[in-house]
């Protein structure tokens, strides 16, 4: 045997080998990276999720254990919540994809003969990310507000009922998640639309396709790894967002979704297994999903 | 609206008074053509003077600046594109890059809901011997595979018209012949009309009934390649197909039936009928396969128009034939290709010689006295290489 493996073991060219030690020396920055910023949180965080509240401790003492009842707990305890969280994660990737298709098409083809209305278009896209996004939302928030001139004209017109809110109601959340993540969606659907090579259509159009069917079977699937893209950057971030379904900003007590609830256990009941727990979960379950999701878009080669 | 059916037969196509102006530049300009139904009709052109642009005008790709277009008598130019009863073969293949080879050639029969497409496009696919690769996508197919592929997703939706904007230039010679022999067929077969765009000038000859000669976005000749090549009526024609001794001049005289043009103190003269203009400055020309050499002065005739004496610059051996340059005093550079029959004189350079040809091989072109610049109209390789060569000749000829 070990004859075998130094006959093979000199067998080898040596370039390869050679090449392959760079490769992963190349490698190490990132690896240590991984290991010291998402593996040890991420075994931390999974400890965490199993411990056990300390005998005779304190509010927020906890020791190491496995206890899975955590799991069970908090699926009972806060089931509407992560439902909530990927309903209102999907209607926004959902409207944002229907808002930037549009918006990435005209920037990405349509004005490809003006590239200063297209580089203009662009810089709009990303404006508002000098911005903090919390400043952002919490402006929303005074725009939308039952006093603001919006809701007051709405009611005015009778367009709203006289005691109807905006802030603190689902639409606003999810108006506010889809607000938040359209350049995430509008930026990869772009990149993805404009290498989009225009002889496919008038080959499709050649072909007997109206115009429709030529978008539905040709413009759609080439742009696939733009939508995939921009759905997961939209998706996964909004699935766990604690911002916009807060109080302090659009949402109200019947909008909380994941976020906010691991936000309250870790720092305001100081149950740092529960909200260990539900990060757990809330990440297992995007992974599953979006695993689905790319499989089912036949774009394995994005993973 | 869309076409349901294949086409019984080829639709006649007539483009009426087309004009194509891109920003600031006009790609077409004033350009007349009729195609009758079920002929091959091959447009040919050096590169950029417009074919593509003429093909996509009538594909509706592209919408004419002004002009009309009629296919099958009826009138398309606001038709849209997919409402048109024409299939194009594009010059870069556009194969879709996200279907399979066989998706690809049944997608225009799924879109007219043609019964079969999946065997429709076997078939087809059949056709041009690619079937095995049915299941692969145009990335895995090599480019003269995916030219055959991109023939046969057209060909398959049997198109009263048929564009083919350069559909062999990818393939090797022999493969290219049998396509030649395949397309002809097929055209033949099912009486379609095929617009051929091409600026290889042997095929054009070989496969079309009509060849139009496109210069500059407007058509310079049209007619059967056979009467073109034989009477071309401009200079860039007379070089584009094929290559052409020509010589400016003055008409000295004429009788009843022919023309007698002093060119640079030679006398040569053309059949009237074989000459488009009879009076003024004109150019006339011969074919150089028709010229033949002679070591001694030859006895001067009616029949034959004489040059010389000049002397050989080059010879050179091609196997069937044997090509001469001829720098003759007061005419330039004359070509000659003489078969190896050998019955004629073999010369070698620098060789005293005279030149001659007959009466009825001559032809007078349209164009009014020319530069006469040998080969410089035509971009196809073998001329710029003949136009590199007798520019080296001349160089040569002044050290
Ligand atoms: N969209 C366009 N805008 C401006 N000019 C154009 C456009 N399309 C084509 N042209 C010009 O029109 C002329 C004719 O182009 P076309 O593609 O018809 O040439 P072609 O005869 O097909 O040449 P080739 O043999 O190289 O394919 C070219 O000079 C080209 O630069
Ligand atoms: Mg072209």
């Amino acid at each position: 045997m070990a004859f075998a493996a130094f006959a093979t073991a000199e067998a080898q060219p040596q370039a390869p080998r050679k090449s392959s030690r760079i490769a992963l020396f190349l490698l190490l920055p990132g690896i240590l990276y991984l290991v010291l910023f998402f593996l040890t949180p991420l075994v931390s965080l999974l400890l965490t999720s199993l411990q056990a509240p300390l005998e005779y401790g304190d509010i927020g003492q906890y020791q190491y254990a496995f206890n899975w009842q955590n799991y069970v707990d908090v699926m009972t305890a806060y089931w509407p919540h992560i439902l909530r969280s990927f309903g209102y994660a999907l209607a926004a990737t959902v409207f944002a994809l229907l808002f930037s298709y549009p918006l990435a098409y005209f920037i990405g083809v349509k004005a490809r003969r003006w590239p200063l209305l297209q580089s203009l278009m662009l810089v709009l896209v990303i404006a508002p990310f000098f911005i903090s996004f919390l400043l952002r939302t919490l402006a929303w928030k005074q725009i939308l507000s039952d006093e603001s001139f919006v809701i007051t004209s709405l009611k005015a017109l009778s367009l709203l009922g006289p005691d109807a809110h905006f802030t603190g109601t689902p639409f606003a959340v999810i108006f506010g998640l889809t607000y938040n993540f359209i350049p995430f969606m509008t930026l990869p659907l772009y990149t993805a639309l404009e290498r989009l090579d225009l002889r496919y259509l008038e080959a499709g159009s050649d072909l007997y396709a109206n115009p429709f069917t030529v978008f539905r079977k040709i413009t759609v699937p080439l742009s696939m790894p733009g939508i995939v893209a921009g759905t997961l950057l939209t998706f996964i971030p909004a699935a766990g967002d604690y911002v916009n379904a807060s109080r302090d900003f659009l949402g109200g007590p019947d909008t909380q979704m994941m976020g906010n609830v691991i936000e309250a256990n870790f720092l305001v009941l100081l149950n740092y297994p529960a909200a260990a727990a539900l990060s757990i979960i809330l990440m297992a379950a995007i992974l599953v999903l979006v695993g689905v999701y790319v499989k089912r878009s036949g774009t394995e080669d994005l993973l | 609206m869309a076409v349901r059916e294949f086409a019984e037969r080829g639709a006649d196509l007539e483009l009426v008074g087309i004009q194509k102006r891109f920003p600031g530049f006009t790609a077409i300009e004033n350009l007349d053509l009729t195609i009758p139904a079920g002929s091959f009709f091959a447009l040919l052109g050096p590169s950029g003077c417009g074919k593509t642009t003429t093909l996509r005008l009538v594909a509706g790709l592209e919408e004419p600046t002004q002009g009309r277009i009629l296919i099958g008598g009826k009138d398309v130019t606001s038709t849209r594109s997919h409402e048109r009863p024409v299939n194009t073969v594009f010059q870069s293949y556009a194969l879709f890059p996200h279907m399979s080879i066989i998706e690809n050639v049944a997608f225009g029969l799924k879109r007219r809901r043609i019964g079969d497409p999946l065997g429709k496009a076997h078939e087809a696919l059949r056709l041009v011997e690619l079937d095995h690769l049915a299941q692969r996508r145009p990335q895995q197919l090599s480019g003269g595979q995916q030219q055959r592929v991109a023939l046969a997703r057209a060909i398959v939706n049997r198109p009263a018209l048929l564009l083919l904007d350069e559909p062999l230039g990818a393939l090797d010679l022999k493969l290219r012949r049998q396509m030649q022999l395949e397309l002809k067929t097929i055209q033949e077969e099912v009486g379609l009309t095929f617009l051929h765009v091409t600026h290889d000038q042997e095929e054009a000859m070989t496969m079309a009934d009509t060849v139009a000669v496109m210069n500059k976005g407007a058509i310079e000749q049209m007619g059967a390649p056979a009467e073109l090549y034989d009477l071309p009526k401009t200079a860039f024609v007379a070089n584009f197909l094929g290559q052409s001794n020509l010589f400016s001049g003055e008409v000295a005289g004429s009788t009843d039936t022919a023309i007698a043009v002093d060119a640079g103190g030679a006398r040569l003269v053309v059949p009237k009928a074989r000459a488009h203009r009879h009076n003024g400055a004109v150019t006339v020309g011969v074919r150089p396969e028709k010229v033949s050499l002679h070591v001694e002065a030859p006895v001067p005739s009616s029949e034959r128009n004489v040059l010389g004496p000049g002397r050989v610059l080059d010879v050179s051996f091609s196997g069937v034939s044997t090509q001469y340059l001829v720098d003759v005093p007061g005419h330039g550079t004359i070509l000659v290709f003489a078969q190896n029959t050998g019955s004629g004189p073999s010369v070698g350079v620098g060789a005293e010689v005279w030149a001659s040809w007959l009466v009825e091989h001559g032809f007078g072109l349209d164009d009014g006295a020319v530069e006469v610049e040998r080969f410089a109209a035509d971009d196809s390789t073998t001329s710029i290489a003949a136009q590199r060569r007798d520019d080296l000749v001349a160089e040569l000829g002044e050290g």
